[in-house]
């Protein structure tokens, strides 16, 4: 899927500029893009490291096995390929618990957390799971609690009210979970058999 | 109230967990230290691993943006918009989301600035910003973590929770803000 998108995404992006007689954009692209990949990798490294440390410690003491265990009804729901007591349920459980708490800089780093135990499960390495879509599904359309970031614009450009669009917010954001959650049931439900896990 | 609340939690978070986690392993006899550096070592490999699929995102992106590619297919849907009685300004925020998160977050503070953050368009720009997060992005940097290439129906999952977001924004926004 993402391969064909790439490709038309380049493609297009490429005839366009082309034939609206502005191909320099194509290399200008090509060098910004790649720079900018390259800074956003770097810029990640630090928190990745920290909050990978930190899940260390917490997985040495024996907390993640005792936080899936807690929360096993719910995962197993959502997640029901995955083994009970697997530690990739306590890395999903904080990865969607940093979500909520809009904590951007946390809930990357353990979801990345959990998609390699996820991919420890994993039968066809370059293939994703049912786990794995289902996780994503959870990220992509991320339920957010307080989106911080939209608040402190909205403040700054003088609101009466910068908070007021919360309320709005949860709403519209358990909307897009509940149809991305929808879309992936379906498609387990479709997929063909031997391609769980 | 309620708000206030979610702040409260949303700010104490981060310090609670640290502390927490170092404390509760502390008193079941880890070496914390020790268990810190040899989980943090994971994080320079993982971040490097992420760059390949991350540069071809980017460019891509960066592609369809530059080349106008973007402003095209705005022209295309901006008679669509027009017909559901949704104000069309709000279009270039609905297609840099599922791209760009820093982008899109451009184009919302930019549409809070220019129509004032307590507008229609302002809070509606506000709602669709945080109702979801940047699907590209999230799936570039996830599957490129451990490899995979065949990410099967996770696009149109993130896809069609997008598209929810967008028209539940609008109607919640019409109900409330009018």
């Amino acid at each position: 899927m993402l391969n064909r998108i790439w490709l038309v995404f380049i493609l297009l992006g490429t005839a366009v500029a082309v034939t609206g007689g502005r191909a320099e954009v194509v290399t200008r692209a090509v060098t910004e893009g790649s720079q900018a990949a390259v800074q956003t990798a770097l810029g990640l490294i630090g928190t990745i490291a920290f909050w990978l440390g930190l899940m260390r410690i917490a997985e040495d003491a024996g907390l993640i096995v005792l936080l899936a265990r807690i929360i096993r009804p719910l995962v197993r729901f959502l997640f029901p390929e995955v083994p009970a007591n697997h530690r990739a349920l306590g890395s999903i459980l904080l990865n969607m618990a940093a979500n909520l708490l809009g904590l951007g800089n946390a809930a990357t780093p353990l979801g990345l957390k959990a998609m390699v135990e996820l991919q420890e499960l994993n039968e066809e390495p370059d293939t994703a799971t049912n786990s794995m879509c289902t996780l994503l599904a959870i990220n992509t359309s991320s339920i957010t609690l307080i989106p911080t970031l939209v608040i402190a614009a909205r403040a700054a450009a003088g609101s009466r009210n910068p908070a007021e669009i919360v309320g709005t917010t949860i709403i519209a954001t358990s909307c897009s979970t509940i149809a991305a959650l929808t879309v992936d049931a379906l498609y387990r439900r479709l997929g063909r058999r031997g391609q769980g896990r | 109230m309620a708000q206030r609340i979610l702040e409260v939690v949303s700010e104490g978070a981060v310090p609670l967990l640290i502390a927490g986690i170092l404390l509760l392993a502390h008193w079941r006899g880890v070496n914390v230290f020790e268990s810190f550096l040899q989980g943090a070592q994971e994080g320079f490999a993982t971040a490097v691993r992420l760059i390949p699929h991350l540069v071809a995102m980017f460019v891509a992106i960066d592609l369809l943006h530059l080349s106008g590619t973007l402003d095209l297919v705005y022209k295309l849907l901006y008679p669509l918009f027009a017909l559901g009685d949704i104000p069309p300004e709000i279009l270039p925020l609905v297609l840099t989301r599922p791209l760009s998160g820093s982008a899109a977050f451009g184009v919302t503070v930019n549409l809070i600035n220019t129509h004032g953050p307590d507008s229609f368009i302002g809070r509606l720009a506000s709602t669709i910003q945080g109702s979801t997060d940047t699907t590209f992005y999230i799936l570039t940097v996830y599957f490129g973590a451990v490899g995979i290439k065949k990410t099967r129906h996770a696009l149109v999952a993130g896809l069609v929770g997008d598209l929810a977001g967008f028209v539940a924004a609008f109607c919640i926004c019409k109900l409330v803000f009018g």
